[in-house]
């Protein structure tokens, strides 16, 4: 077992409530595989840097997870077949911190670049 | 008339063995953690088109410098930051 950090853009047309219904499916293929997803944040519609299948925004999500390779493996599976998720990212992470990333503290949601 | 002239002990002589002062920004105990999310902290080693500067100018130690080009790269796929800017 090892901790995980999972970000994913969608579709900015995509409801807020449906990127909730995204993370919970995720969450429940998580706990499936043995998994649990000790944390989760929305950061909400932001600007991207650039323009990624004709949009420019999108929602950000991220979720903290603790499994195995085989949860992360069905996750990025299920991920690549969403047509509703722009891209995602999953990064090793040494601890499980519970607090809230640095985009949800700092103060400029909406940057400049 | 007392502060006229500049304080010549301040003034670096050509060739002097005196060194400029330098210490990784991004290591020791209060150092702020690299991370991809943080552009705010990622924006300043990015030039003005967004390239990353070099280490010898920002004096960020080599092992810091390695896990911040990971760390820029990583937000730049995620589109936090541009790949070009003009």
């Amino acid at each position: 077992m090892s901790y995980y950090e999972h970000v994913f853009i969608a579709r900015p047309e995509v409801a807020p409530q449906q990127v909730e219904n995204i993370v919970e499916e995720l969450k429940n293929i998580i706990s499936k595989e043995g998994g649990n997803t000790f944390y989760s944040e929305y950061w909400g519609l932001r600007n991207l840097a650039y323009k990624i299948n004709k949009s420019e925004k999108g929602h950000y999500s991220l979720l903290r997870i603790n499994s195995n390779n085989s949860a992360i493996k069905e996750v990025e599976r299920i991920q690549k077949l969403n047509g509703d998720i722009l891209r995602f990212i999953t990064v090793k992470t040494e601890e499980a911190s519970e607090e809230p990333s640095v985009m949800l503290k700092s103060s400029e949601k909406k940057d400049v670049y | 008339m007392k502060n006229f002239l500049p304080n010549i002990t301040q003034i670096p002589v050509r060739g002097s063995f005196l060194k400029r002062k330098s210490s990784c920004p991004l290591s020791g105990e209060n150092a702020p953690k690299i991370d991809y999310k943080d552009i705010k902290l990622l924006k300043k080693y990015l030039s003005e088109r967004g390239k990353i500067i070099p280490s010898r100018v920002t004096s960020v130690s080599a092992k810091k410098q390695r896990e911040l080009s990971q760390a820029v790269k990583r937000a730049r796929f995620m589109a936090l930051l541009p790949y070009k800017m003009d």
